[in-house]
């Protein structure tokens, strides 16, 4: 059912049986790598944070990050900042709930990216993920892992854009630096 | 960790010993249903009703009540049945459709008193009984299902639709809400007229268990409310409103249907239930909260942001809209390929056309939005309790000075220019966290403006009147007074229903040495309040000290206040929060401009309302500006006074 997507796949936001999603849910999800050094079980807190901007015609209008939890128009909605990210399970640590019938009609493109606030690089984390989910039914559409981790302290996750009366996501899984949204906004324009 | 279900919905019920819960707006009756692996009832037998309350497994409570709580040992239901269900029924006599009463809460809860799984009974219009859950066996363990399905006809056919034959399903219904009747009340005059006179305050029937209720009673007199009965003129012409005794007025609506010992007709059907992909119908009191007082309260806060955000939705879609157009138009005429022909004009005409069509697309969003805004609106205006309601709404007709606090407050309505008619009430959290200030002054907004001084300053003073008596009478007889200094008695004529009624703790204070001396006595009120807090020792306040919660309405400052007082009023307004001391001021800043900046923070510190509506309150979310408009008595009416009776009434009763 899931689709374990690669970088610069495309899939249509739709039901299985056809129907456009109303809700949907991008959750992020890491460990903390475990630090190798004389005392190897200790880990390091790493404070991922997870954030969705909205663009009208190339323009950013509103974002939603763990300082703006939801977008003014109230069709984005941030759960809150998780700080440490979780404890060996494989659940969502941070999520983004996007109301795709409530984003109002000039906002044509959202933007997921995920920021290290720490500073830790992605080779510090493990088993970094991010999913999307049909909120109304909880089955996960597609998921996409932050493979291997390298050097660079923020990823492009998705996007999720209007096409035609629907929505597609594409995922992007493109990395970049910079400890908030703000940072990498150079980095996203070339994916609108 | 509860999990709240939607219709349809099901849950692992890990328990075999369960409680069921059930929370309604109205007194109704649970049943427990035994049904085979097919659904089916296999006789009179399946059914525990108040004249047969215990079954196998099962023991449903025998009494009508806002709250039940009864147990289901799911180990010791007979193998053959399949499925308990529980149901709701609305009583005879009471509402006559569960569309006309705040949504019922249903929770499975385990011997710990930990709810498993909730459902909220959304949707129903017509019906009078309802399936509410069913626990039902899968694969040799119990799981719980949201069911939701509902009867219009009552529930002789919701037994019919589980196999009984109509005769049988019809006597076994009759009889349980017979006895229902019966063991809800004693007295054989009170059950002719089982929920009218209940829910008026009469007390109750001495063998009537009280209702598990871990929250006092919900003043939310729901079926006492006219708008729970069958609109339109009752079909038998003239009735006589029951009398309940000596000085006792009669709150019966006279347009009521005649309540009977009969299964009340189901209300013709509005509006056909929702339709899939359709938003479902909204349904007062469909919100968190612990009462239900609670709940219209979160309720009426969720609208408030629902309509915030959807206008800055639009709003902010309107705006790109222009912005675009802007630029698409400058565009054309910057491009030399458009100074020859027409191509010009047809660029011009596109970027205007993509402007239209984006706002139009805007536009319908919002629409559709307001729609549903405004049907929840209707829904939840009538069942809103008196603390929360308009002064034109009839349950302050019907209102008795309730027995507890209230948890909130209705200021007024705020609105916003795209849908002027769509009103949201303005609940303010009693005890009140700040001050309020009601501005008389004309420079604060152009309708003010536009009117003269002595009105503007009359209804300024009437609304601080209106105030006072919706505080007082949405407290408890003797848990709120009320003080007035008025020093130059220029608020006389406002002040005069309160002071006719006898509900103020002392005359309006007039004069430099009133005002001090009620000044003085308030600030030695918070000042042992406070002190006995924070000694741990309220008990120990001198006998002298007031203790109820205190407004106090300053008219006409800085009139007759020295510096001392005025130091004493900004300590008041700064203290007396935190010990139920409010401060209401009805006063025009530029009068009080002699005291330079130093005001500035008694000012800050009270939120400003206006006597006429006035765009100047922003949301928490979005910072729109709100067009705040009091809520006032209709003219000509008498519902004030009325109010201002029960409270004088209350306190001579009360109060030895």
């Amino acid at each position: 059912m899931t689709v374990n997507m690669t970088k610069g796949q495309a899939i249509n936001l739709q039901k299985a049986d056809g129907g456009t999603l109303t809700a949907v849910r991008m959750g992020l999800g890491w460990q903390a790598a475990k630090r190798r050094g004389l005392f190897g079980s200790r880990t390091r807190e790493i404070d991922l944070d997870a954030s969705a901007v909205l663009f009208a015609d190339k323009q950013p209008v509103d974002v939603v990050f763990f300082r703006h939890l939801q977008s003014d128009d109230g069709s984005v909605r941030h759960t809150g900042d998780n700080l440490v990210g979780g404890v060996g399970q494989g659940g969502d640590d941070e999520s983004i709930l996007v109301d795709l019938q409530r984003v109002p009609v000039h906002i044509d493109q959202i933007v997921f990216t995920v920021n290290s606030f720490t500073g830790q690089t992605f080779q510090e984390v493990q088993n970094a993920f991010c999913r999307i989910v049909d909120e109304t039914n909880g089955q996960e559409m597609a998921r996409y892992t932050l493979d291997g981790g390298g050097q660079y302290t923020a990823q492009i996750m998705a996007k999720v854009s209007r096409v035609g009366t629907g929505w597609q996501m594409t995922a992007l899984g493109n990395p970049a630096n910079g400890r908030t949204f703000q940072d990498l906004m150079p980095s996203i324009l070339p994916h609108l | 960790m509860t999990a709240e279900l939607v219709r349809g919905q099901n849950h692992p019920v890990s328990h075999s010993r369960v409680e069921i819960r059930v929370s309604a707006g109205t007194p109704v009756l649970a049943l427990a249903s035994l049904a085979d692996d097919r659904g089916r009832f296999s006789g009179p037998e399946a059914l525990t009703h108040p004249g047969a309350p215990s079954l196998p497994g099962v023991r449903s409570p025998e009494e009508l009540a806002e709250r039940h709580a009864f147990p289901v040992d799911l180990d010791a239901v007979p193998a053959a049945v399949h499925t308990v269900g529980v149901v709701l029924v609305l009583p005879p006599g009471g509402p006559v459709r569960f569309g006309a009463v705040p949504a019922s809460y249903v929770a499975v809860a385990d011997p710990e008193g930990t709810e498993l799984a909730g459902y909220t009974l959304t949707g129903l219009d017509g019906e009078t009984a309802v399936v509410a859950l069913e626990l039902y066996r899968r694969q040799g363990a119990w799981k719980v299902r949201a069911v939701g399905q509902g009867y219009a006809e009552g529930l002789g056919a919701l037994l019919a639709d589980g196999g009984l034959p109509a005769p049988e399903a019809a006597a076994l219904a009759a009889a349980a809400l017979r006895t229902a009747s019966r063991t809800g009340e004693s007295d054989p005059t009170l059950a002719t007229m089982p929920t009218l006179v209940r829910d008026l305050g009469s007390p109750r029937a001495p063998d009537e268990a009280p209702a598990p209720a871990p929250e006092p009673p919900d003043p939310l007199p729901a079926s006492g409310s006219p708008y729970a009965g069958t609109p339109g003129p009752a079909a038998g012409g003239d009735v006589s409103p029951p009398t309940l005794g000596p000085g006792t007025l009669s709150y019966v609506h006279p347009r009521r249907r005649p309540s009977s010992t009969e299964p009340p007709e189901p209300a013709p059907r509005a509006t056909a239930p929702a339709e899939p992909g359709m938003p479902p119908r909204p349904v007062a009191g469909d919100a968190d909260g612990w009462s239900m007082e609670e709940r219209l309260y979160n309720q009426v806060w969720g609208m408030f942001e629902d309509l915030a955000r959807s206008v800055a939705a639009y709003r902010s879609a309107v705006e790109f809209a222009d912005s675009r157009m802007d630029r698409e138009l400058d565009a054309a005429l910057s491009d030399p390929r458009h100074r020859l022909g027409g191509s010009g004009n047809a660029a011009r005409d596109t970027a205007r056309a993509r402007r239209d069509d984006l706002v139009a697309q805007a536009r319908a969003v919002l629409d559709r939005d307001l729609v549903q805004l405004v049907a929840e609106c209707e829904v939840v205006e009538p069942a809103l309790p008196a603390a929360y309601a308009r002064w034109d709404n009839p349950v302050w007709h019907g209102h008795r000075i309730p027995g507890e606090n209230p948890l909130a407050l209705r200021l007024g309505d705020l609105h916003l220019p795209e849908r002027p008619d769509l009103r949201i009430p303005m609940l303010a959290r009693v005890p009140l966290e700040r001050g309020l200030w009601i501005d008389n002054g004309r420079t604060g907004s152009e309708a003010a403006m536009a009117m003269d001084t002595d009105r503007l300053r009359r209804a300024a003073m009437d609304m601080a009147v209106a105030y006072a008596a919706r505080l007082l009478a949405v407290h408890p007889g003797d848990r709120f007074s009320v003080h007035v200094i008025d020093a130059a008695g220029a608020g006389a004529a406002s002040l005069a229903p309160l002071v006719r009624a006898g509900v103020l703790a002392a005359p309006p204070a007039a004069g430099a040495a009133g005002v001090t001396q009620t000044l003085a006595a308030l600030t030695r009120r918070v000042d042992l309040v406070q002190m006995a807090l924070r000694a741990g020792a309220p008990e120990d306040l001198p006998p002298d000290v007031d203790t109820a919660e205190q407004l106090l309405i300053v008219h006409d400052f800085p009139h007759g206040f020295d510096d001392r007082a005025v130091t004493r009023l900004r300590y008041l307004a700064d203290e007396g929060p935190a010990v139920g001391m409010h401060l209401l001021m009805v006063a025009d800043r530029d009068e009080a401009s002699a005291y330079g900046p130093l005001l500035d923070p008694l000012w800050r510190s009270l939120m400003r309302l206006s006597p006429v509506p006035d765009d100047h309150l922003a949301d928490p979310w979005v910072r729109h500006a709100w067009t705040f408009e009091p809520d006032l008595p209709p003219q000509g009416s008498q519902v004030l006074e009325q109010a201002l009776r029960l409270i004088a009434e209350a306190r001579r009763t009360g109060r030895p």
